[in-house]
């Protein structure tokens, strides 16, 4: 065999070999798709939207609390982290840069961005809840908030990055203070990626159970008040989908369609504005 | 050191003395001195890293932003030196505006690329900053192209557009000196002849400073002009006389094109 048709079949089983390895994992997110759409489907009512989780053996009943819980979560989560996070990202590119409070806090970011879920969810049980008698609202959203923060910080910065020194020079050339150009001009040029990091963030938070089981709990009933247990669709999930009731097992396929639904409807968002015109 | 080249009657509105500039270790400018005439343009040729960015970027104390880089000497500008560490470097870069190599249009609409800067400085009223945006972007000869798209992106113009776009948005400010870096190398043919033609206009209101690598730029619109080479002033003097009877070998040599 000569040399181009031995290079034409270790190409052609290149590509074969890589095309098994992709349907492998291809196989596998559209069964859990399957299995989730058909089943979660299944659970979608309108009672499932309009009452609250049912006590241990009594029939029907819906995820209102959990929904209307992990809605509180994840909103006071953004609302913490969003301006946390852009701020500290703001100060690592365009302040910080090289100094040695920028060096240190980079590394912390990334630690935090790849620890285990759970360890956060001790640590905030440490914190907070055994230090305030009781599982909290307020826990379980500073919990997700310590995972959402680090998201943020780095695409912040990373994104900030990405603005070329001409336009920052020209900003600083027209006399604006430090603070005006990173606020009003290289952040402003970067928006859709920051937003794109903000929603990323919230789609990690939305999905994470650990940290919720040490911190916010769940609470059989509706309640609001973040002072107190909070319900939340991870948790319910997690204890519904091990319990031996049929309607609490069918009740975690509905909520977990839900979140995956709701990740989705985020990761596409986050796609359509980060592809907009007219930022860089 | 160069004769100086100032007549009766002109004022000065920079004047440079023994200016040394550092990169690190690396001398960029070495024993600079020169003065800038009011109202006129001066324009810097040399070849490549011969120091007239540099030198232009003293001016406005752009060097500032990054560590590392340092200026001694004096830059007096209204009876003050630039270089002083107490000077407020933004308040200086409010007096002496600068427009670079590449079109810089902020992410914002053409409106407020113009109102960005004077808002910093000026507190107008609505209205008054209306005039100023319309009397910044007749300056830059650009209102009757873009007066009927005021809030669109500064970006969506052309790079011609954007440059003078970007000379607006210096002059809106009022500045007394415009430092221009090469304002036109990044533009096609008739966008270079609409900006030659606006800073010869411009001279009425501002005193402008230019680097450009084009040596028959320099000859069409300045009135002086500054040779350097590796870092130093070779030559200093009117353009007419610069470009027809050169007092320096090496002057003579580069505007006759036998190096750089």
């Amino acid at each position: 065999m000569n040399l181009y048709g031995r290079r034409t079949w270790i190409n052609r089983l290149g590509i074969g070999l890589s095309m098994v390895a992709m349907s492998l994992g291809l196989a596998g997110l559209l069964w859990i798709l399957w299995t989730l759409f058909a089943k979660g489907f299944a659970a979608l009512s309108w009672d499932f939207f309009t009452t609250d989780t049912p006590a241990p053996g009594t029939p029907g009943g819906g995820l209102r609390n959990a929904i209307v819980g992990s809605g509180i979560l994840i909103l006071v989560t953004t609302v913490v982290s969003t301006p946390i996070g852009i701020l500290a990202g703001i100060h690592l590119a365009e302040f910080g840069d090289k100094s040695r409070l920028a060096s240190i806090t980079r590394f912390v970011t990334d630690i935090m961005l790849s620890a285990p879920s759970i360890v956060i969810g001790l640590f905030v049980y440490a914190l907070v809840v055994v230090t305030f008698g009781g599982f909290s609202g307020w826990a379980g959203s500073i919990a997700l908030s310590l995972i959402a923060i680090p998201v943020v910080v780095r695409t912040t910065e990373n994104m900030l990055r990405l603005v070329p020194t001409s336009l920052r020079e020209a900003a600083f050339a027209l006399g604006a203070p430090h603070w005006q150009v990173s606020i009003k001009v290289t952040l402003h040029a970067v928006k859709a990626g920051v937003v794109t990091g903000v929603l990323l963030a919230i789609a990690r938070v939305t999905g994470e159970t650990a940290p919720l089981l040490f911190t916010a709990l769940n609470n059989q009933f509706f309640s609001a008040d973040m002072s107190q247990p909070m319900a939340n669709l991870p948790v319910a999930i997690f204890q519904f989908g091990m319990s031996p009731y049929d309607n609490w097992v069918q009740l975690a396929w509905g909520g977990s369609l839900l979140i995956a639904l709701l990740v989705l409807a985020i990761n596409i968002g986050a796609r359509v504005i980060f592809h907009q015109k007219d930022t860089l | 050191m160069p004769e100086r080249p100032i007549l009766p009657g002109e004022g000065i509105a920079l004047q440079v003395r023994n200016l040394n500039f550092y990169y690190g270790d690396f001398k960029g400018l070495k024993d600079v001195n020169l003065d800038i005439v009011r109202n006129k343009v001066t324009a810097f040729i040399g070849p490549s890293g011969c120091g007239k960015s540099t030198l232009l970027r003293t001016f406005n104390r752009m060097y500032d932003l990054y560590p590392g880089q340092r200026a001694e000497g004096e830059i007096m500008f209204n009876g003050n030196n630039l270089l002083d560490k107490k000077q407020d470097v933004n308040l200086v870069r409010a007096k002496i505006g600068m427009v670079f190599q590449k079109p810089t249009p902020f992410p914002m609409t053409i409106y407020e690329n113009i109102a960005f800067g004077v808002r910093l400085y000026d507190k107008l009223p609505g209205s008054e900053m209306n005039d100023r945006v319309e009397w910044a972007l007749r300056k830059a000869a650009l209102w009757d192209e873009v007066k009927d798209k005021l809030g669109q992106s500064g970006l969506s113009l052309s790079g011609g557009q954007q440059q003078r776009l970007c000379i607006a948005r210096a002059v809106a400010v009022k500045p007394e000196i415009v430092l221009l870096d090469e304002p036109t190398s990044a533009l096609d043919p008739i966008s270079t002849a609409k900006v030659e033609e606006l800073v010869s206009e411009l001279t009425e209101d501002y005193t402008i400073a230019m680097v450009t690598h084009n040596m028959q730029q320099a000859a069409r619109i300045s009135n002086y002009t500054a040779f350097m080479y590796l870092g130093e002033l070779i030559e200093f003097g009117k353009t007419d006389e610069l470009f027809v009877k050169p007092k320096a070998q090496q002057t003579e040599d580069y505007i006759t094109g036998r190096f750089g």
